[in-house]
């Protein structure tokens, strides 16, 4: 086990940020933690790399028990905190030269870990990190985390803030850092990444709603999804949410996703329905569940 | 060591890439050093004074003649009796009285002395010292005129009288107080504020998930500051020497090595303020208020400790600065070695060893 968190609780003054959480993840795995702001992720990713202390439970990492052996693990994980946190002042460069140096080792020596990312911000690499922009700073970020080689990776929302086109870059690199034996954790909010991880878990309100592959959450949802859309999308909504047979109704995009509650539904009392509220162009189909309809659905 | 090399060079980055904190590093002291030094300059030109002359015979006139014909003074009035000199003061344009007695010249020839009173206007002690030493100037000169070709010496004894701020202090009292303040100021207020901003930034955070030890930490941050301070002492030294013409009268290696330990315990100090304060502001606030103030005000440096009321005095020895600035006061004015001073240095070394052991205790290892 890479990471094993059994029964961990954290409460700050008044706030219970953390409510007795348990997960294990295997070496090499990218382990997902999906949930929305406040959540408690970055409470848990704290505890792991030993910033914070936990007021219940025991976890280890990379088998050195946060508490008690925390100068081991610090020795033995990269950890991007959510916040940018390099030297603003210093270039590219001499941030990176900066953790190399601290961590006992040089770039040239683990430079095959970190090339990949870092040919896209090597043309920058005069450039103080305060000037660059959000995606880059995240790159610079990641190198600083990897230049130790660390056996397990923290990620505290990495892709927060940074453009699409970057986010998509960033999830690459992870799949290739997967393939060197890093055990990474990463969190999220968006849940469109959680699909890339191995596994993820679900998690609100310092609590872990499910804990399985993408897929198999996705498999275990309970009901038929249809996408629902028309020509007034505001109207739509309202209009659903007022039928006395929904179960869930979510906008998505373009769509509404909808599920009934009666077990015998049939769409076409559903268009009468909406027609009745002057709604024109209704179209419903099947559609697959998505994590984020799960996570709707465990939330609730 | 590399790590620790590492990190200093980080430090060095981002004094210099700082132009707000590297103005104050370098330009504070000098702006300051020059600032005390003009203002409380030892020149002085065309100081009015007063003429209370009991005696109005050859000799008196000649004294003043030869005191209004100087540069330094200008006779702005004569006045007749004793009760006249604290009105005059009063007004506040005459800045010295000079009060020859009667019969002057009659017991000058029969008694080879004679005395001349020098009441000066102590509020402004810088001033009122140096027009004393002026006006004694003059009458050694002419008394060496007088003896030159008799075999008896004739003596003017001149009586000089400070009124309303009988201890006086020395013109050069203001470069070991600047010093103090520029050290303490620099040391504690540049370390605290680089510390917090390492927290309010994000980046303690990555620097405690790492294998750098605390120690290492905080002597990294405190060791650029150090070398720094050290250049501003000299700055200062230099300065005091080759502009104020100050002679700094003991050893230089001494005062190096007092000024160091000053230095550490003022470092030790910021770590302290850091540990208590999360923003870059409130560890400058803290700096200010509870450690340039308590310099300023009770380590002795404008006002005399032994005028304060007893629990100030009581409460000054806690400051490193009270301490620091007797040392150096008698290394630099008094020419005094370390068998003058060892009590003192003694204390400052016990407060430093302190402040440094409480600071390593109160650095966290973690967030909490």
């Amino acid at each position: 086990m890479s990471i094993s968190v059994s029964n961990i609780s954290k409460s700050y003054k008044n706030v219970t940020a953390l409510q007795d959480i348990s997960f294990n993840v295997k070496a090499g795995e990218l382990f997902g933690l999906i949930g929305p702001d406040g959540a408690g992720k970055t409470t848990l990713f704290r505890i792991l790399t030993t910033l914070l202390i936990a007021n219940k439970g025991i976890a280890t990492v990379a088998g050195f028990d946060v508490v008690s052996e925390y100068k081991k693990i610090r020795n033995n994980v990269g950890y991007m905190p959510g916040k940018f946190s390099l030297y603003q002042d210093l270039t590219v460069e001499e941030n990176l030269e900066f953790f190399a140096t601290i961590f006992g080792t040089t770039i040239e020596e683990n430079y095959d870990l970190i090339r990949d990312i870092y040919v896209q911000i090597e043309p920058f690499k005069d450039r103080r990190a305060g000037k660059l922009s959000g995606g880059m700073k995240q790159k610079l970020a990641l190198c600083c985390a990897l230049i130790h080689k660390p056996k397990v990776l923290f990620l505290d929302e990495p892709t927060t803030g940074v453009d699409p086109v970057s986010r998509k870059e960033f999830w690459e690199m992870l799949k290739r850092l997967q393939q060197k034996d890093i055990t990474i954790l990463v969190s999220t909010p968006y849940m469109d990444e959680a699909a890339l991880c191995d596994r993820i878990a679900l998690i609100q309100d310092g609590k872990i709603l499910q804990i399985d592959t993408p897929q198999a959450i996705v498999k275990h949802y309970p009901k038929q999804i249809y996408n629902v859309s028309a020509n007034d999308t505001y109207q739509l909504l309202k209009s659903l949410n007022a039928y006395s047979y929904n179960h869930s109704v979510y906008p998505f995009g373009e769509f509404v996703h909808y599920t009934d509650s009666r077990a015998n539904f049939n769409p076409k009392d559903l268009i009468a329905y909406l027609e009745s509220k002057k709604l024109s162009n209704i179209e419903i189909y099947k559609t697959e569940p998505t994590i984020e309809d799960t996570f709707m659905e465990l939330a609730k | 060591m590399k790590r620790f090399i590492g990190f200093i060079k980080k430090e060095f980055y981002h004094i210099f890439r700082d132009r707000r904190s590297l103005f104050i590093l370098f330009g504070m002291p000098i702006a300051q050093i020059m600032l005390f030094g003009f203002a409380i300059t030892n020149e002085i030109n065309n100081v009015d004074i007063a003429v209370l002359d009991h005696s109005k015979d050859a000799i008196t006139e000649e004294i003043i003649n030869k005191i209004s014909a100087s540069k330094y003074f200008s006779i702005h009035q004569f006045i007749e009796k004793e009760r006249a000199i604290e009105a005059v003061f009063k007004k506040g344009k005459i800045k010295a009285v000079l009060n020859f007695e009667k019969e002057f010249s009659k017991n000058l020839v029969k008694e080879h002395k004679a005395t001349i009173q020098i009441i000066t206007d102590a509020t402004d002690p810088n001033t009122a010292n140096t027009i004393s030493n002026y006006v004694n100037a003059i009458l050694i000169q002419y008394q060496q005129e007088l003896n030159k070709d008799i075999t008896i010496e004739y003596q003017i004894v001149p009586q000089t009288r400070m009124v309303y701020n009988p201890e006086l202090k020395s013109v050069y009292m203001f470069v070991p107080g600047v010093m103090t303040i520029i050290l303490m100021l620099v040391s504690a207020m540049m370390t605290s504020i680089s510390i917090t901003r390492e927290k309010e930034l994000g980046t303690m955070e990555i620097l405690l998930v790492s294998p750098l030890k605390p120690i290492q930490v905080i002597v990294g941050k405190v060791f650029p500051y150090i070398f720094l301070s050290v250049i501003n002492a000299i700055v200062i030294v230099l300065l005091s020497i080759f502009i104020f013409k100050m002679p700094v009268q003991g050893s230089l290696f001494l005062l190096a090595i007092e000024s160091v330990l000053f230095i550490i315990s003022a470092l030790a100090l910021g770590i302290l303020i850091s540990t208590i304060s999360t923003t870059q502001q409130t560890a400058m606030m803290i700096s200010l208020m509870g450690l340039m103030l308590p310099v300023i005000l009770l380590s002795g440096f404008i006002f005399p400790i032994s005028s304060m009321p007893l629990p100030l005095q009581i409460i000054s020895n806690i400051i490193p600065a009270k301490w620091f600035i007797i040392i150096i006061k008698g290394i630099m004015l008094k020419g005094v070695g370390l068998q003058f001073i060892w009590k003192e240095t003694l204390i400052l070394l016990a407060m430093t060893v302190f402040f440094i052991v409480l600071s390593v205790k109160k650095y966290k290892i973690r967030l909490e």
